[in-house]
């Protein structure tokens, strides 16, 4: 088999688990999005702040430690202990459920029946805020994140391939993983939302506010519930972002990344964000193997947009988004 | 008592028309013009202008810009920063290519030519709409300033990929380059404030303006009553683009100097320029002034305060400010979606009743 077409395989194989790590951060957004019509700029903050709010448990920070040192002018950085993992995830699962409450009784409640734009900007005002709440809660400085994921290249696809095809394909073990967590993600998030009675109240408040109301649901509390459900899946993507690269401010930048695969999947689909995902990456890795060379590399910071900006002037509402239908 | 109507007769359509028919209002904008153009540089030094005068003027142009996209024709746009990269990388090619030419017609003509290609950015806005417009900007954003760091022939070849702006005078004095006086930069971005700011006025208060509000508020109904939806969305674009790209000629130009197009026209800055409109108001001039005004103050003002009078370190006033800016981002949209202008509005309403209460 040709070289180029060898390499390609790898480059396509690749481009899928990282269309999966998209994935997982846009699956955040098309929940918020179908429980309350927001679309949520700050998902991508909220997986930066999950993941350091887990690192920073886990080494027992003193949270706000600059700000107390500056003031008081003590020493402290560290309480002494060491969480393991599994009691890490579990605390921030709490700290993020805290944090949807107050979201949403600090900010949306007050801004029932605006119009998209406004919550949008508001969501933006919220990523800021976040942002800098979490750099002055645990510092602003690259950390390492170790749940005890495996990392690393995985020796036996190395193997198999060279057997095969006489050229070692390098998959990293910690996207296999996060395949597999992505898969089982949505998969509960599907049947939780199927076969489930919060489940159906949260899909009854995504198609008509006022009649869930009438029916007898609590927006309020579908709204801290969708949040929350959010916030863990910000807390999975940033988990497995920060164990691959560190945690850090660019974590939060994945959320601009997600857009073009929700463009791309439409707004209101759970298997669109997966597809829409998986569609991103593969494009991406193999438009920048093919024709990054010819013109100058670095594509990848753009060509997600372009690719979803083509694809939306023919389909308006994506993929499996629902048909745009405006009414005067 | 002292804002009334009353007793001012209007003899003359041209009169009744004017854009600002109370005899205070008028007045008030004749002062604060003299007291910019004729008093201020002379009291003015290096630290006020780089640190607070330069950046306002040149982001109240980019935020007139913006509230044309955003605030009057309801188009949002998140590609502001890459637009400014258009208007900055023209101007620079334009002063090394006609170097006799006199370099505020470069700006003039930086514009054009930002104009244009926000037409060509703007063309998808005609089928996409709301948040998946907002996206397809960043399309714009993102892509614009790749382009600007991989093509060579945009920095000239250089080996660094900086551009900087080669000395140009007028009327024998230097107003870009490293010699520039105080004043003079400053007097070159009031020039061009004020002229956009009234171009600005005049065009969202004549035909072309209510055409964009119309798209705004609704823009299939806008469509039924005539309204052209191609004409009104692309103008919106193009005149938007024009004065973003002039704002970031003269960023470049006269403030800056030399510029390194990913971290000076990146995602920041469009997020920035956005947060200024929102805060002094969606389709507002005014509101253009007072948002720039107090997103440029504002981080002077709290690292005087913070680091300067309390000792903290750097670090946290920027992460304070970081959050400063998102919780007021919020308490504008929860308190008072139309923002600063409004408060004005406001304001004005009460003081013509004043000392009355009703």
């Amino acid at each position: 088999m040709p070289d180029q077409l060898i390499y390609a395989m790898e480059v396509f194989l690749n481009g899928l688990m990282a269309g999966v790590l998209y994935a997982l951060v846009a699956l955040g957004f098309v929940l918020i999005y179908k429980a309350s019509g927001i679309f949520n700029y700050a998902q991508g903050v909220m997986a930066l702040f999950s993941a350091m709010t887990l690192v920073g448990l886990m080494e027992g920070q003193v949270p706000f430690s600059h700000l107390i040192n500056a003031i008081l002018g003590t020493q402290v950085h560290h309480f002494g202990w060491h969480l393991p993992a599994v009691l890490g995830i579990l605390l921030t699962m709490a700290v993020m459920v805290a944090l949807a409450w107050l979201v949403q009784v600090v900010i949306f409640r007050h801004l029932v029946n605006q119009e998209p734009i406004i919550l949008f900007m508001a969501t933006i005002g919220l990523a800021y805020f976040m942002e800098g709440f979490g750099d002055l809660m645990w510092g602003s400085e690259i950390k390492k994140l170790d749940v005890g994921l495996p990392q690393g290249i995985n020796l036996w696809i190395d193997e198999t391939t060279f057997n095969i095809f006489d050229y070692g394909f390098f998959i990293d073990n910690l996207d296999i993983v996060a395949t597999i967590i992505a898969a089982l993600l949505v998969g509960v998030l599907v049947a939780f939302s199927q076969y489930t009675k919060q489940g159906r109240a949260m899909r009854a408040v995504a198609d008509d506010h006022q009649a869930a109301l009438s029916v007898g649901v609590s927006l309020s509390f579908i709204w801290v519930m969708v949040w929350s459900v959010a916030g863990f899946v910000a807390l999975v993507a940033g988990v497995m972002w920060g164990t691959k690269s560190g945690v850090q401010f660019s974590l939060s930048l994945i959320a601009l990344k997600a857009l073009p695969v929700l463009m791309l999947g439409g707004f209101t689909s759970i298997p669109g964000a997966i597809v829409g995902g998986l569609i991103i990456g593969v494009g991406e890795k193999l438009f920048e193997f093919a024709i990054g060379p010819i013109i100058g590399g670095a594509t990848e910071n753009w060509f997600a947009y372009v690719l979803a900006l083509v694809f939306l002037v023919f389909r308006p509402q994506g993929l499996f988004g629902d048909k745009i239908i405006e009414r005067v | 008592m002292f804002y009334r109507e009353a007793g001012d007769f209007k003899t003359s359509y041209q009169d009744d028309n004017q854009t600002f028919p109370i005899k205070f209002d008028r007045y008030r904008y004749y002062f604060v013009l003299f007291v910019a153009f004729a008093i201020i540089p002379f009291m003015i030094n290096d630290y006020w202008v780089n640190a607070v005068f330069l950046p306002f003027l040149i982001y109240t142009i980019a935020a007139i810009g913006l509230n044309i996209l955003t605030g009057y024709c309801g188009q949002v746009s998140l590609g502001t920063g890459g637009f400014m990269a258009v208007g900055a990388y023209a101007v620079y090619k334009l002063m090394t290519l006609f170097p006799e030419v006199n370099v505020l017609i470069h700006i003039v003509l930086a514009g054009v030519v930002t104009a244009g290609v926000g037409v060509l950015f703007g063309l998808p806005s005609l089928r996409i709409k709301g948040f998946y417009l907002a996206v397809a900007t960043l399309a714009a954003q993102f892509f614009l300033v790749w382009m600007f760091n991989r093509v060579p022939w945009f920095y000239n070849y250089s080996a660094s990929g900086q551009i900087s702006a080669p000395e140009r005078t007028f009327l024998g004095e230097v107003i870009t380059g490293p010699e520039t006086e105080a004043w003079a930069a400053y007097l070159v971005c009031l020039v061009f404030v004020t002229l956009s700011a009234i171009l600005a006025r005049n065009l969202t208060r004549g035909s072309l303006g209510r055409k964009w509000m119309a798209i705004r508020d609704m823009d299939i109904a806008a469509e039924i009553i005539g309204v052209n939806p191609l004409g009104a969305k692309l103008s919106a674009f193009a005149i938007s683009s024009f004065f973003v790209g002039v704002s970031g000629a003269l960023f470049f130009a006269v403030y800056l100097g030399a510029v390194e197009v990913g971290e000076v026209f990146g995602i920041n800055k469009s997020f920035l320029v956005l947060f200024m409109i929102i805060i002094g108001g969606l389709g507002s001039i005014f509101g253009s002034f007072a948002g720039a005004a107090f997103l440029v103050l504002l981080p002077v003002f709290l690292k005087n305060v913070l680091v300067g009078g309390l000792g903290w370190p750097t670090d946290l006033a920027a992460h304070l400010e970081f959050m400063i800016v998102g919780g007021l981002i919020i308490v504008f949209l929860i308190a008072e979606p139309h923002g600063l202008a409004q408060l004005w509005r406001v304001t004005k309403e009460k003081l013509r009743l004043w000392p009355f209460p009703h």
